[in-house]
């Protein structure tokens, strides 16, 4: 990774740090899956998603609200999909 | 010593008070000082209102009374019988007679709580409040919906902003500064987007770094919380207090960990085995579903290991809400029906959730006393002030959580303690610190070398792999549930990955948010909270509270395994050696009568 690039990476995820362990549970499997694979637009998508609020965050990540942003949607459902749910038997 | 070049660099940045912390505790203090007109500045990790608080959910207890009829001493009795006799009651009566002030002041920082018709703050119950001295439950605990940490947290921040405290957001404090004398002057701190350090030299210096939950492997906490100010307290020589106790919360989702409130027990949920059976009513008959959080998760553990658990494996229990009206629930508590469905796959509304007793809490931590002072055993006196030093928040030990600490009271903890800690310190500026103290060269150096170690290690151990190493260790040896050769093998594990924690090694070595840096400089304050907690508990052969001793006998003498001739007292623990030393409770209030020993029954 270039140094450049990874220097915004580790930006986002020190700011994936949240103060709901809900999140923080998402946002490890997030990185997990996506550290190498994440371009540009998900970068941006990621970084205003961040801006937010934490339990407003959590009220996309959750489905209990939605967004009419495309861009944010795509990574709402990308957050779901790796959310703990999927591994839970 | 021997520093190489690179980290030598340094700057030093003056200031009336630096709090290191910007969760309701230190956001509470620091409106003290600046409204002083104090030059204060406020270290965070994260961005203030981003700060573990806003997980919050639960509410703030005071008897405001505005429901039915409440006072404050039996609030006080609450918290004294909750803590099993360890708080302090001379803390504990300052903490209750001063909740309806904070939580008054709070309504006028703009906080929006949630309301009755009437326009009066509306108050539910919560585990272990009671009336009239532990008759009933009470309605006490003030919410603003589901989000009351987060509210709290903005309201004081705003607060905070209007009499311009300054933040420095992003940047992680290393180290105490603290000279020969005993006496601190600041911290060492790294700003995280730059690698940059700094010395914070101050008058007064104030710890309100939050709680170390993530010490155990199943824990209702933040990643964040890692214990920082605690650390930085041990490495500096100051005793941590009474850090056997831990709470466990009963409700954490199977699997995940992830808090359910226990307001949702206050509108009426209902813990059943796997016979579907409300088992709290066997083992708490007047408050059952309400009583006492180590009761509950004694009695939910209980009910596992006798083979009444439920799933597959039998190892969760459950909670059920399905009789509530759904309104209530979306109305009251609407976070829980989102929780369900993620972290569990149930639909609250049709089906109970799966929960197990998860690490939620810090009672114990730096000593202070009810004016927020650092204290210390010195010249044959057990509480001395540590000049320059206060703490507040679940970092401190005041002491009003004592062996296990009631629902909605840690906030209370961080109104109180945290103005308190910042008046303290604003008479201190006021009255007898006029100058900075001279910064002590070895301690920064100390801090500095820490630093270096880490940017040059080679062969070293991996952080992630160590502190899962110490996070499963703590939870199989030091659990809800204790045994004594699990302990003592316990102690030794520790001190193994303590070895391995000052030999943590990471690749990469960029300046920018490097995260794994921060995380190996976390670590080293986590592994000083854990050795704390096992060397402690494998100490402390009594039950009490949250500390519960499979070796413990219930006699007459010892009811329930606790041991009031040998065990009413404080634990302190000292890095240095992990030397043990004890303190005597204080057992008289400031102004009523002593709350005398009982055995705990709810
Ligand atoms: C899920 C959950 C729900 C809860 N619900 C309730 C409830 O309803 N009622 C109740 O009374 N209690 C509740 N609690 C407990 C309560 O929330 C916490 O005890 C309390 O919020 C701790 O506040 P604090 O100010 O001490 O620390 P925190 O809010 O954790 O803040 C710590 C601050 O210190 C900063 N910090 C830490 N280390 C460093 C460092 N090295 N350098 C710079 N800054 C640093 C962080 O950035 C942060 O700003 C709950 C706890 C959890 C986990």
């Amino acid at each position: 990774m270039d140094e450049v690039r990874k220097a915004r990476i580790n930006r986002l995820k020190w700011h994936c740090r949240r103060a709901l362990l809900e999140l923080d549970l998402v946002f490890d499997r997030f990185w997990e899956r996506y550290e190498d694979s994440l371009d540009a637009q998900g970068e941006a998508a990621l970084e205003s998603l961040l801006e937010l609020e934490d339990h407003d965050l959590w009220a996309l990540v959750s489905g209990r609200e939605a967004t009419d942003d495309s861009q944010l949607a795509a990574m709402i459902e990308r957050l779901r999909e790796v959310s703990p749910l999927a591994n839970f038997e | 010593m021997a520093l190489r070049k690179a980290i030598m660099n340094y700057t030093v940045r003056k200031f009336d008070a630096v709090i290191v912390g910007a969760g309701g505790a230190g956001l509470r203090a620091a409106i003290q000082l600046s409204e002083a007109g104090y030059k204060t500045a406020v270290l965070t990790k994260v961005f203030p209102t981003r700060s573990h608080t806003v997980a919050a959910q639960g509410g703030v207890a005071a008897s405001l009374g505005n429901s039915e009829e409440d006072h404050w001493h039996w609030h006080m009795y609450d918290t004294v019988k909750g803590s099993d006799w360890l708080g302090d009651q001379d803390a504990i009566e300052f903490m209750c007679r001063k909740a309806n002030e904070v939580v008054v002041e709070l309504e006028h920082y703009g906080m929006p709580f949630d309301r009755l018709d009437n326009g009066k703050i509306y108050q539910r119950p919560f585990g272990g409040h009671m009336s009239n001295f532990g008759e009933k439950p009470v309605r006490r605990s003030c919410a603003a919906a589901d989000r009351t940490g987060h509210a709290m947290l903005h309201a004081m921040y705003q607060r905070n902003v209007k009499v311009n405290t300054q933040f420095f957001v992003e940047w992680q404090a290393l180290d105490l500064v603290r000279d020969a004398e005993g006496d601190v002057m600041g911290v060492t701190a790294m700003d995280m987007e730059t690698g940059e350090i700094v010395v914070f030299h101050a008058k007064a210096t104030i710890f309100a770094t939050g709680g170390a939950g993530r010490i155990y492997y199943s824990s209702t906490n933040a990643f964040i919380n890692t214990g920082d100010g605690v650390g930085m307290a041990a490495r500096a020589g100051i005793p941590l207090e009474d850090m056997e106790f831990w709470q466990f919360h009963p409700t954490g989702v199977a699997g995940a960990g992830v808090l359910i409130t226990e307001g949702v027990r206050g509108e009426g949920g209902i813990l059943r085995n796997s016979a579907g059976e409300r088992f709290m009513e066997r083992y708490a008959p007047n408050a059952k579903d309400l009583a006492s959080r180590d009761v509950v998760s004694r009695a939910m553990t209980t009910e596992i290991n006798e083979g009444r658990g439920c799933g597959p494996n039998e190892d969760f229990v459950l909670l059920d809400i399905t009789h509530l009206p759904p309104e209530t629930i979306m109305k009251r508590l609407p976070g829980i029906h989102e929780i369900g469905i993620q972290f569990a796959g149930v639909d609250c509304l049709k089906e109970p959730l799966p929960v197990v007793p998860t690490c939620h809490y810090q009672m114990g931590g730096i000593p202070t006393n009810y004016s927020g002072q650092v204290v210390v055993p010195r010249g044959g006196n057990h509480s001395e002030p540590v000049l320059g030093f206060y703490a507040a928040g679940e970092c401190a030990c005041a002491s009003v959580h004592g062996a296990n600490r009631l629902g909605t009271n840690s906030l209370l903890d961080l109104l109180v303690f945290g103005k308190s800690a910042g008046e303290t310190a604003v008479n201190d500026l006021k009255n007898s610190v006029k100058a900075h103290k001279p910064l002590a060269q070895d301690a920064i150096d100390r801090s500095l070398a820490r630093v270096d170690r880490l940017n040059h290690q080679k062969d070293g151990a991996d952080v992630h792999e160590t502190r899962l190493a110490m996070q499963r260790t703590m939870q199989k040896h030091a659990g809800v549930f204790r045994f004594k050769d699990m302990l003592a093998e316990g102690v030794k594990r520790i001190d193994e990955i303590a070895g391995q924690v000052a030999q943590t090694q990471i690749k990469d070595k960029s300046k920018v948010f490097n995260t794994a840096r921060i995380e190996a400089l976390e670590l080293d304050n986590l592994i000083e909270v854990a050795k704390a907690t096992i060397v402690s508990a494998n100490a402390r052969t009594e039950s009490r509270g949250a500390h519960v001793r499979d070796d413990a006998t219930d006699t007459p003498e010892t009811p329930d395994g606790r041991d009031d001739r040998n065990w009413l007292k404080h634990t302190l623990w000292y890095r240095e050696g992990n030397r043990l030393d004890y303190k005597p409770v204080q057992m008289k209030p400031m102004s009523v009568d002593t709350i005398e020993l009982k055995k705990r029954a709810y």
